[in-house]
């Protein structure tokens, strides 16, 4: 099938690859602008498959988003509200216990906790709730608090950003979720998203995690106002970023909502900016493990797909994730594990329940 | 493996045993390479079309009740119902309204309505001048027998009445061991491609459907195209081929799993392959949604199908997409082809 590649103008990109060059932004930009989306998807599986073979990895995690309520008010989310609204809620200490609590009996291996910048829980309100969680289940993983969070959360502590992460670790944060990086584009962050942290400011606190030796995951939010370009450039940055430390775990691409967002009259993604984008960073981000098809974003079907397309993970059995859903995401709330081993067979693939870390839980 | 490409890429027709070899072996990008090679191949044109039409089912009380159907009355039942004059006048102009072309008029196997009953309802239809797709070949058999008419004559009397083409619908899958376990009162193979052979000789052009992924194998999907091809071959009365995956919510059938994306991409790439001698085939956006829809588009699809103003039987089975016409010539476009309107027989239509 090699021909077809070169048919399709992406021979010189097809050798590149068979080599394990790096890719130039230039290719990148041409990846993203063909026409071809088979042959894109061809190459991105060559590195697919060299990185991890036919594995497909998916995770039995819970989701708590402790609160909604945010200072940032981005344009494109549709889960953050003003303290004021009608529509806010917080949760306390005890609510996220409970939260914790009602699923002990299920085989659960990470908390994945993200919330909104909250402009007045103190401080202490997130170290209580690692060391909440951990008294509830001790041997769970939490990820919690994007790199958004924690800049927040060193503000308020008065500290630096690397002694704030020592006392989330010591607190029992297990590792940083990927959310809040968007698009790094100053443009972007000022038409979208401008009290945010900067995307400068992000990758500050995912370089001083990882030399922390917290692991943490990358973003992007795709298929609202920004260029090709600018997509090529946000992974550019996390390339680099990564070259530097190597403590990113995963790269998951994020198709924007627009339902209830500030850009309403945006058109939500198509299944070929989907798998463009997938494809597109697998070849690209030649230095970071894993690409995730977050389902709960794209549907089940289309992460099934993306699977042939450079993802070796699907994320798992997502329970209570409100974010996408309030902005119109209208996949199932969650996948069984047999509907999640039956896709990734159908898809060719052998399924890996993973921890957080990827280490092995059980193959399929 | 190398051997089959090679004859695909070249435009030779492959066998039944090689179609099986790329169903267990073909990748899916090979599998979309291929039907991608096929459909350009007869479509150098950068055109996506689609339909604008309506489903009208006039009933839904019907005597065949077939496992995996979850849209059926059975004449006992309450609730049933049949679409009065008015009902699917209204219909009609509604959809004229909407730039639709025809109407896609099918319904169940009702215990006792007369010929007459439907030559009626075609005169009725055909007052408001619009193409009718109707009455697929089960429903035919199933005149032919209430009348006791030879199926030719009853095809002749509503061609007469204003029926313009049959939709393929009901072939399921062509073979008597699938339809006797899953839908054992509906026509034979032989008999739907009977209807079919005989509507092509009296000039009338019709489609050919799929539904697969319940409880046949993948050599009765082969035997299934493969008597579509020969009937092309001899007719060429057919103008698309449309499959689908069984829905199972709602039927008798509900335990079995739903066929997955990748499942349903493959079977499309693998139609296009075999079945060198259909010119069109369409893309299934209501059971699949439109991001899968998009991408079948590169797996084969030529055609996004109708835009289905009113859809009930997948509805039933709990399927809930919905697609404007803007938002199939925006998919359409999004994949880099230029959207354009046609008729059944795939003329291109021009509004302004």
């Amino acid at each position: 099938m090699d021909k077809m590649v070169r048919e399709s103008g992406l021979g010189d990109i097809l050798d590149k690859i068979r080599a394990g060059e790096r890719l130039s932004t230039d290719d990148g930009l041409r990846l993203y602008k063909s026409p071809d989306l088979l042959a894109v998807g061809y190459l991105a599986n060559i590195v697919r498959e060299r990185l991890n073979g036919d594995k497909a990895y998916f995770i039995y995690n819970q989701h708590i988003n402790y609160s909604n309520i945010c200072t940032n008010l981005c344009k494109f989310c549709a889960f953050g509200k003003d303290k004021e609204s009608d529509q806010a809620y917080e949760m306390s200490i005890e609510d996220v216990k409970t939260k914790v609590r009602e699923r002990l009996d299920e085989p659960i291996n990470e908390v994945h906790v993200v919330g909104g910048i909250h402009p007045d829980l103190p401080y202490s309100y997130y170290l209580e709730m690692l060391t909440g969680i951990k008294e509830v289940r001790p041997e769970i993983h939490i990820q919690a608090f994007t790199c958004v969070e924690i800049a927040h959360l060193a503000e308020i502590s008065g500290q630096s950003i690397e002694d704030t992460l020592k006392e989330l670790m010591e607190a029992g944060l297990g590792s940083i979720p990927g959310g809040g990086a968007e698009v790094f584009s100053p443009r972007i962050r000022e038409l979208t998203c401008e009290k945010k942290l900067s995307g400068e400011g992000w990758l500050k606190v995912a370089k001083t995690a990882h030399k922390l030796g917290l692991n943490t995951n990358a973003t992007m939010l795709y298929g609202h106002i920004e260029t090709l370009e600018e997509r090529i450039e946000h992974l550019d940055m996390l390339r680099k970023a990564q070259d530097e430390t190597g403590g990113f775990l995963t790269y998951i691409p994020l198709a924007f909502h627009p339902k209830n967002t500030e850009l309403p009259d945006l058109t939500r993604t198509t299944g070929i900016e989907d798998l463009k984008n997938i494809a597109v960073a697998r070849c690209f981000l030649d230095n970071f493990p894993h690409i995730k098809a977050y389902w709960v974003m794209i549907g089940p079907k289309m992460a099934q797909v993306a699977l042939s397309f450079g993802a070796d993970d699907v994320d798992g059995t997502v329970k209570e994730e409100i974010i996408t859903r309030m902005a119109g995401g209208d996949s199932d709330q969650a996948l069984s594990r047999e509907q999640l081993l039956r896709m990734i067979r159908e898809a060719g693939r052998q399924p890996i329940e993973r921890d957080t870390l990827y280490n092995v839980i059980k193959a399929y | 493996m190398e051997r089959i490409n090679d004859k695909i890429l070249s435009g030779e027709r492959i066998t039944v045993d090689e179609g099986l070899e790329l169903a267990r072996a073909g990748e899916l990008h090979q599998l979309g390479f291929l039907a991608d090679s096929v459909k350009k191949k007869l479509h150098p044109e950068p055109f996506i079309t689609y339909v604008i039409d309506r489903n009208i089912n006039y009933t839904d009380i019907c005597i065949s009740a077939c496992k995996f159907c979850a849209f059926f009355k059975a004449p006992e039942d309450e609730g049933g119902y049949v679409l009065t004059h008015e009902e699917l006048g209204r219909k009609i102009e509604e959809t004229k309204e909407l730039g639709g072309t025809q109407i896609l008029l099918q319904g169940g196997l009702h215990p006792d309505k007369p010929l007459e009953f439907y030559e009626e309802m075609l005169r009725y239809i055909k007052s408001h001048d619009i193409h009718i797709h109707g009455f697929s070949p089960p429903e035919v058999c199933h005149f032919a027998k209430l009348s006791g008419l030879p199926v030719p004559e009853v095809i002749t009397r509503l061609q007469k009445a204003g029926l313009d083409s049959i939709p393929g619908g009901g072939a399921e899958i062509l073979t008597d061991r699938v339809r006797s376990e899953t839908a054992p009162r509906k026509c034979s193979a032989d008999e739907w491609l009977n209807v079919m052979e005989e509507a092509h000789k009296q000039g009338m052009r019709t489609t050919a459907t799929m539904m697969f992924g319940h409880i046949e194998t993948m050599e009765e999907r082969f035997e299934h195209l493969d008597r579509l091809r020969q009937l092309q071959d001899r007719t060429g009365g057919f103008t698309a081929f449309i499959p689908w995956p069984f829905q199972p919510a709602n039927s008798v059938l509900n335990h079995l799993p739903t066929a997955t994306a990748v499942e349903y991409l493959k079977m499309l790439a693998l139609s296009r392959i075999f079945l060198d001698n259909f010119a069109n085939i369409q893309a299934s956006w209501v059971t699949q949604g439109p991001k899968i829809a998009q991408i079948s588009l590169y797996f084969g699809a030529n055609d996004f199908g109708s835009t289905m103003i009113e859809e009930n039987v997948v509805a039933a089975a709990g399927i809930g997409f919905r697609l404007s016409e803007l938002e199939i010539r925006k998919l359409v476009e999004g994949a880099g082809y230029t959207p354009r309107q046609r008729t059944m027989d795939y003329t291109l239509v021009n509004r302004a």
